[in-house]
């Protein structure tokens, strides 16, 4: 049973007639016509619902408390997974995970912000809301992969950096900006997958790549749409207004040239089929390693430092 | 279109003939202690208030000015970039916000730039001006900051940032959020070249800014009681439900973190960088003549101070 958004609820009448149907008919009777007519009634709202998400609704979408998270993306992509822990200086911020592994057989260190499925876990993990030592894990992880050559793959999933008393007293705005200039110093490719939310500068920090990826209903933006609500409009609740104002899909940060791809999502959302999305994600990163796999340290710097100097610069305006 | 490709702006402040928010007449309030200071006696005293002491925010051509020798420095060209390319609208249109703080300001965006001599020292100068839209970094700004960084690399001589931010313009969106990255290139541009990076963190600095450039100096020096940060105070009482301590992400605890290296009043500022900068570029000391100049606490040469020419 999928938890269903608040712009689902036709989804979840037309769905839930389906179970009661089915439950009643019991398991041995073959699927009745009204069955089959549901379901592809179902199967239709859905499609059409999906492929006209607004900014807002793609929002919810990446929130969805069911979306594959980082934890599944390096269960579903990475073997020989090796975790590893702690910045060397404070502690281990379970916000951001990472560890060396191979991807498709080849060594790689993989890094990514974490949510959490569950109470317990969004707790340990910070809602993926990650302090100063995880952004200088992200950082001795990066180094560790940049002294041995190896690819390194993040996976963005944020909120934002936490803002606590705490994060503030041990440096969080100098630990993202350190880990944002190391993504742009390392000499081994990197390819960053934003699987959910981008929340400002705890996101960037890890996404500073070479290729940037995104799956199709992901988000990725400068501020939360509250944040901005409240912020530009007085108004949290003027929240769906900011998500449209501030072009935070897949599909607008692909024509303002963000990102370089944007990774298809199964029809209802990542949620609806976790490990297709995982798969696709897979190939996705596949491409865009095999694309950086010939150039040398310098030429990987020289590209991402091209890359982004050139955002902005083909604008109108 | 190439980046670099510069455009010379019409100079909005020579046509409308702009001035300044604040009438040389007037009387200024501390913010802090509510004591009221004449506008001259505060000019006079590098807009420090006299009794307190509180760093009152400097208009950034008054900055420059405070900065390089006899006051004279040459502006940096800023190039042009796309406005408002998401035609974005809140309460307001973000084209009638920037209109708005182009007039009060007499500056085309957050950050002005000038290049000159520090005590015979070249260097290049850049200033945020938080009275224009919170000093919010935006693409002109980024730009701006990058230009500025690479002036410096081709002139083969340190930088200096004077920041001031509410962090990134959310009415950019995501290209805001993408000057982060891109600034942070700048630095690497400086470092690469083997120049010296100063940060000069002034009242208030937080969000997209800290995270990003103004954390990474070689050097970072702090004005006394000003605001650094990444979530802002209210953001973090927000999000917790807590009343922050008393000083909490103002300069002098940030110095006690170990985020910045010193905290400086603003009539040593400037000689403490002429001082920082030149055994950084392994140049011989001042002359104790010139060197004693700056020592004083009170009495900067007034030249540096005098009303700003609008140009």
């Amino acid at each position: 049973m999928h938890s269903y958004l608040d712009f689902e609820t036709s989804i979840a009448e037309l769905e839930g007639k389906i179970a009661e149907l089915k439950a009643l008919a019991g398991g041995s009777v073959p699927i009745s016509d009204e069955v089959k007519g549901l379901e592809k009634k179902a199967a239709k709202s859905l499609a059409d619902l999906y492929v006209n998400l607004s900014p807002w609704q793609k929002a919810q979408v990446a929130r969805h408390p069911d979306r594959p998270h980082t934890i599944d993306y390096l269960q579903g992509l990475i073997t020989e997974f090796s975790p590893l822990s702690g910045d060397r200086k404070f502690g281990n911020d379970q916000a951001i995970i990472g560890g060396l592994g191979r991807f498709r057989d080849s060594p790689v260190m993989a890094i990514g912000l974490e949510k959490g499925h569950d109470t317990q876990s969004r707790l340990k993990h910070n809602f993926g809301m990650a302090r100063p030592e995880g952004y200088r894990k992200a950082v001795r992880l990066m180094e560790l992969a940049d002294r041995f050559g190896l690819p390194v793959v993040s996976f963005i999933d944020t909120a934002g950096a936490y803002p606590g008393i705490e994060a503030e007293e041990r440096g969080q705005a100098e630990a993202i900006a350190r880990s944002t200039d190391c993504c742009l110093g390392l000499g081994v490719p990197l390819v960053a997958v934003i699987i959910g939310e981008g929340g400002s500068g705890g996101a960037i920090a890890l996404a500073a790549a070479n290729s940037v990826l995104m799956l199709e209903h992901a988000i990725y933006s400068v501020i939360s749409p509250e944040g901005a609500a409240s912020i530009l409009w007085h108004d949290a609740g003027r929240a769906k207004d900011a998500a449209s104002a501030m072009r935070i899909t897949a599909q607008d940060l692909k024509r303002l040239g963000i990102i370089d791809d944007i990774v298809p999502e199964p029809v209802g959302g990542a949620h609806r089929g976790p490990s297709e999305t995982v798969a696709a994600t897979g190939d996705a990163i596949a491409r865009a390693l095999n694309s950086l796999r010939e150039l040398a340290p310098d030429a990987l710097r020289a590209h991402r430092r091209d890359k982004f100097l050139a955002i902005g610069s083909s604008l109108p305006g | 279109m190439n980046w670099i490709k510069n455009f010379v702006r019409p100079k909005i402040r020579g046509l409308l003939g702009a001035k300044r928010e604040v009438p040389e007449n007037m009387w200024i309030k501390d913010p802090e202690t509510g004591q009221m200071v004449f506008y001259r006696d505060l000019e006079a005293n590098q807009f420090v208030v006299p009794g307190s002491g509180y760093h009152m925010r400097m208009a950034p051509d008054i900055r420059l000015k405070s900065m390089f020798d006899d006051a004279t420095y040459q502006t940096i060209t800023l190039p042009q970039v796309a406005v408002d390319p998401l035609k974005f609208r809140d309460e307001r249109r973000y084209l009638d916000r920037l209109k708005e703080s182009k007039q009060k300001t007499g500056q085309d965006d957050a950050v002005l730039a000038g290049s000159g001599t520090l005590d015979g020292l070249q260097v290049v100068i850049a200033v945020q001006d938080f009275a224009f839209m919170g000093g919010s970094l935006g693409m002109a700004a980024g730009e701006a900051i990058i230009v500025a960084m690479r002036t410096a690399v081709q002139k083969r001589c340190p930088f200096v940032l004077f920041a001031s931010s509410g962090g990134a313009r959310m009415q950019e969106g995501i290209l805001s959020l993408m000057q982060m990255p891109r600034t942070t290139l700048g630095v690497r541009e400086l470092r690469a070249a083997g120049l010296p990076y100063v940060v000069v963190l002034t009242h208030p600095t937080t969000g997209g800014v800290t995270a990003s450039y103004a954390m990474l100096g070689d050097i970072h020096i702090a004005e006394p009681g000003a605001l650094i940060g990444f979530a802002g105070p209210r953001v973090i009482e927000q999000t917790l439900g807590v009343k922050l301590p008393e000083g909490f992400q103002r300069a002098e605890y940030l110095e006690e973190h170990g985020m910045v290296d010193m905290v400086v009043h603003r009539h040593q500022l400037r000689g403490t960088l002429s001082r920082i900068l030149r055994i950084l570029t392994k140049e011989p000391p001042l002359p104790p003549l010139e060197k004693a100049e700056d020592s004083g606490d009170k009495s900067e040469e007034p030249a540096a101070l005098a009303p700003a020419e609008t140009d």
